[in-house]
């Protein structure tokens, strides 16, 4: 089974993102800064990251550089979840090493074909 | 509504556009004629029966039709037919029609555009395999308000994130305040065009590939078999039709036959066999993503 690291400052948001996940049968971590999210990769990289942007201690993006420099962190398929939503900050989350990108907000059908895209639903 | 003003409506849809109305879907009708009350300034569905009855303004009959389409659609909508497009229905043309270099590809019933950008922008990435082709794409719809919104190929925030995988949103659009715009040349690559399914077709001319999907399951079997029959005549012996994932020929019409091996892909139902049609590419080969 698939697991994916839920990285959002918002319990709410990462319930709903927990449900629709774990339906998508995948199962699910959380984290709610970049720094947790970076300690819980430390013990076992996930299949996948749904990471938000705007967070207090380390931010998402800053997250994702730092994980892309860790052995193996080059392996997850990380997908921002962010109210970001324009052009600049897409372009510069792709640059930093994000393979999609969703803006908030978002439903069951949105996060399943993204995923889907990435190659972690068949 | 009077039951009488409700078939009136049901019996005009279907004749003009194959539109099937059924009695449970009464509702349908209510909430979606109501709006076209309005902008006429009658002041319910009785009075817009009562003009339909009098077929006086082309206008309004066509607003009525239109209101009854349903135009749901989303970008590489369940992505597996696209794929399929450009890993299995594309290189078989390439070496097909390798010699005129010409291919024309028919969305049927485009709805807001998203198909036939959907193909736009993958065959932009092939692009390189295809020097000195001319492809044409003519993508077509009986409901005006969605073809002028085709057009313009202007989406919601919410459109362009079911289906369209990120890096061809950033490649192929614009932000436009909230909303997102495909990009000029994505839009010169398709003819836009109004036309009725139950129209004869013949002018529309021969086409290699034909995209008919989510529209049949509207129409009656009737309806059905007749459109197809009528797709069937514009495509070479070789050509290859695409259906929704609801729909098929079977039992329907011998027009077309499934494809071997390519789900939701159908061929004459003349054809010879098609499994070996394309040398080199064995079926594990062309498997799916
Ligand atoms: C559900 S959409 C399908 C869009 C797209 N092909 C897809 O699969 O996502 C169905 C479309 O068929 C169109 N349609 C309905 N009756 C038609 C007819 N008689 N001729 C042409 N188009 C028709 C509607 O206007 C609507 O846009």
């Amino acid at each position: 089974m698939a697991t994916c690291l839920i990285v959002d400052d918002s319990r709410v948001v990462r319930q709903i993102a927990r449900k629709i996940l774990e339906d998508l049968k995948f199962t699910c971590t959380e984290a709610e800064d970049g720094k947790k999210a970076q300690e819980a990769c430390s013990k076992a990289m996930p299949d996948a990251v749904l990471l938000d942007w705007n967070m207090p201690v380390m931010n998402g993006i800053e997250f994702l550089r730092e994980l892309r420099k860790m052995p193996g962190g080059d392996k997850p398929k990380v997908l921002f979840c962010t109210t970001e939503a324009d052009l600049n900050h897409i372009k510069e989350a792709l640059s930093a090493g994000a393979n999609e990108y969703i803006m908030k907000p978002f439903d069951s059908d949105i996060i399943q074909t993204k995923f889907s895209q990435v190659g972690l639903i068949g | 509504m009077r039951v009488e003003d409700f078939d009136l409506f049901a019996k005009f849809v279907y004749q003009r556009s194959g539109l099937v109305l059924t009695k449970e879907k009464a509702y349908l009708l209510d909430s979606r004629l109501m709006p076209v009350a309005r902008r006429w300034n009658f002041k319910d569905l009785g009075e817009l029966a009562n003009a339909l009855r009098s077929k006086s303004d082309e206008a309004l009959l066509a607003d009525i039709t239109d209101a009854m389409t349903t135009n749901e659609s989303s970008f590489f909508r369940d992505q597996k037919p696209f794929d399929q497009f450009r890993q299995v229905v594309l290189p078989r043309f390439l070496q097909a029609r390798a010699a005129t270099r010409r291919l024309r590809i028919w969305s049927a019933a485009c709805s807001n555009g998203q198909e036939p950008y959907s193909l736009a922008m993958i065959l932009d990435e092939e692009a390189s395999k295809m020097p000195g082709w001319t492809i044409e794409i003519v993508a077509t719809d009986l409901c005006r308000e969605v073809l002028e919104k085709a057009k313009q190929g202007l989406y919601t925030q919410f459109e362009v994130q079911r289906g369209l995988p990120i890096t061809m949103l950033v490649k192929h659009f614009t932000q436009i305040g909230d909303k997102w715009q495909i990009s000029k040349q994505m839009q010169g690559k398709i003819k836009f065009q109004q036309f009725n399914l139950l129209e004869p077709m013949t002018a529309l001319g021969q086409f290699d590939i034909v995209f008919c999907r989510n529209v049949l399951i509207y129409f009656d079997p009737a309806t059905k078999a007749k459109v197809l029959e009528g797709i069937g005549r514009q495509m070479p012996p070789d050509g290859i039709l695409y259906l929704g994932g609801a729909e098929t020929v079977l039992g329907v019409t011998q027009a077309f036959k499934p494809m071997d091996g390519q789900r939701g892909l159908y061929v004459h139902g003349s054809a010879a066999s098609t499994s070996a049609a394309v040398p080199g590419v064995t079926p594990a080969a062309t498997a799916v993503r």
